[in-house]
């Protein structure tokens, strides 16, 4: 058995002219969190996909938990679950009717479909809806409905295809909620997002995808690195104490201080030891009997990778949460 | 797996997804209604505007031309209803839920094959509609309850052999209206050229030819002979062996598009 959850190996699959995949090479570890973190049309759903054996490679290898998805394509979906950021769920059966129907098709018996259908609606607090027909629900409701039915077979790796692109914030949470929950249990699982919080929030590593191509990996901190490291802000209460404030830290700072006017707030780049250096810090300025008026230790946002690595504003990716018209291809 | 076990879940994967798809017409009762509609519609303007000009036609018929209409008219229930099958692909695609049932570990036939016998269930349901409506047109049957049974079953099963087309169809174009509309300027003109609905003695030679020698009029014949007592042995040969050839060709080739590339 291979360690890995998933594997690909120099992937391509172009259609036309859309590279949507252009030679990209990815693992993750069982019993991680992955995540594809790219803008609309990088290719994340094309590689999602592919790992769901829904599509080919034009070339190089997928495997799932060392199961190649074209050779073996059936021991692959017996161990996948898939959900989407449409939620592929029967408009005219209800709640229990959906997961039950998915029971059958993963050749439960009828008993053990119906008793993980009520558990499953029990944990995505669905029960109340549970015997109303889909189409009376929100759009959270039926995106947790969704990913119910992808846990129906017990997956061991779950791939979740934007699962909160067009949600409300709380909603948003309620479904991080839920994929802490499964990651404790042990599933593993592929996360695409174009919300560089979520992928901070939830992923072990992340990939940043764009146009095909994997342009960044590493965990959150590796990548927020690439960028230099932590910044400690404090506010002053004018400039008269600029001097003594600029001095006071000229030995803790990594890069020169700075000092801005219009916000009487004092910059000191630190590198990678922020939380040692906030010491420093106010030790410092309890030295020079500055007291700050507030004190804050920042890490570059992924906002701020994003935009280092893509040359695109990550703000113009990560705000638009229009549902993606689903390719055809 | 043993072939006992793989039967049995081909057999059980495709009535999971029948059931589904026939809960979508017992909660949406409208679509059985308005798609009976139009067959009644048809049927009652054939009857009584062409039913005068077209008497004749009902002459070998125990003298009704609703006689020689209705079976027509059945045909062509099963043809459009045989349709569905595409648009609701078509809508199954678009709703991303094709993709979950292609994720799953379950049988590669049984989406098409649910859908196709959901739709003949129905089928059924519009024809048991279209003889209740008939009979109070004055339609009869004179060849006992078998025979009227044997021309309802193959109503059906001609109509389960264009759920196929219409499946590759629905498989092929993958959304709803190309669906309907690719579905219908296949299956309208090759309807009306036939002996659904005239006689196809009074037309012109070439289209005659065409006419007796498609499996639509090998349809209204058997059904038209078969409920009024008339020798029917013949075209039933030619109706079973071109629905039959209508689903070797098919049901491989909608799978095939379904494992590829929906």
């Amino acid at each position: 058995m291979s360690d890995k959850a998933f594997e690909a190996k120099d992937v391509y699959k172009h259609f036309g002219a859309v590279k949507a995949l252009d030679g990209v090479t990815l693992a993750a570890e069982r019993g991680t969190v992955f995540s594809l973190l790219g803008p609309n049309g990088a290719g994340k759903t094309t590689l999602v996909r592919m790992l769901a054996t829904l599509m080919q490679p034009d070339k190089g290898t997928v495997e799932v938990l060392g199961n190649n998805v074209v050779d073996e394509p059936h021991k692959v979906r017996e161990l996948i679950g898939l959900a989407g950021q449409y939620a592929a769920v029967d408009e005219y059966l209800t709640g229990e009717e959906n997961l039950f129907m998915v029971g059958r098709l993963y050749h439960l018996d009828a008993n053990e479909a119906r008793r993980r259908a009520k558990d499953l609606l029990e944990r995505l607090h669905l029960d109340d809806a549970a015997k109303r027909t889909v189409r009376t629900y929100s759009g959270g409701m039926r995106r947790r409905l969704d990913l119910g039915a992808s846990l129906v077979g017990r997956p061991q790796i779950l791939f979740l295809d934007e699962p909160t692109t067009g949600l409300d914030p709380r909603t948003r949470l309620d479904l991080w909620e839920i994929i802490r929950v499964l990651v404790k249990e042990g599933t593993s699982i592929l996360l695409t997002t174009q919300y560089l919080e979520e992928a901070d929030e939830l992923a072990d590593k992340i990939a940043v995808i764009d146009r095909g191509k994997v342009i960044a990996e590493g965990t959150s901190n590796e990548l927020k690195a690439t960028l230099g490291g932590d910044v400690i802000e404090f506010e002053i209460a004018g400039p008269g104490l600029k001097d003594r404030a600029l001095n006071a830290v000229v030995n803790i700072a990594e890069k020169p201080a700075t000092y801005n006017a219009a916000t009487d707030t004092v910059t000191v780049p630190v590198g990678k030891h922020g939380a040692k250096n906030l010491l420093d810090v106010v030790r410092a300025l309890d030295n020079e009997q500055i007291a700050p008026l507030s004190l804050s230790l920042h890490q570059p946002s992924l906002d701020d990778v994003f935009l280092t690595l893509t040359g695109e504003k990550a703000s113009d990716v990560a705000v638009t949460p229009e549902m993606k018209k689903r390719r055809s291809v | 797996m043993s072939v006992a076990q793989a039967t049995y879940f081909q057999i059980s994967d495709t009535w999971a997804i029948t059931k589904r798809n026939l809960l979508r017409y017992i909660r949406l009762p409208q679509l059985i209604f308005f798609s009976s509609i139009q067959p009644v519609m048809f049927l009652l303007l054939f009857n009584y505007v062409f039913g005068g000009a077209l008497g004749s036609a009902g002459a070998a018929f125990h003298g009704k031309y609703i006689n020689f209409l209705l079976p027509g008219i059945m045909v062509q229930v099963v043809l459009f209803g045989g349709l569905q099958t595409g648009i609701g692909l078509a809508r199954d695609i678009n709703s991303g839920i094709i993709d979950r049932f292609r994720s799953l570990p379950m049988s590669r036939m049984a989406v098409l094959a649910g859908r196709t016998v959901a739709d003949t269930i129905r089928n059924l349901v519009v024809i048991g509609i279209m003889l209740l409506v008939g009979y109070l047109l004055g339609f009869r049957f004179y060849f006992g309850a078998a025979k009227a049974v044997e021309m309802v079953l193959l109503l059906l099963f001609f109509g389960f052999a264009f759920s196929w087309i219409a499946a590759f169809i629905g498989m092929v174009v993958k959304d709803e209206e190309s669906a309907q509309l690719a579905s219908f300027v296949i299956i309208f003109p090759i309807t009306f050229a036939s002996a659904a609905f005239v006689p196809v003695a009074t037309m012109s030679a070439w289209l005659r030819h065409f006419a007796n020698n498609q499996p639509i009029t090998y349809a209204a014949n058997s059904a038209r002979n078969l409920a009024q007592g008339l020798p029917a042995q013949g075209a039933i040969w030619k109706l079973l062996t071109s629905t039959i050839i209508i689903l070797v060709i098919f049901i491989p080739l909608s799978v095939y598009t379904y494992r590829r590339r929906a």
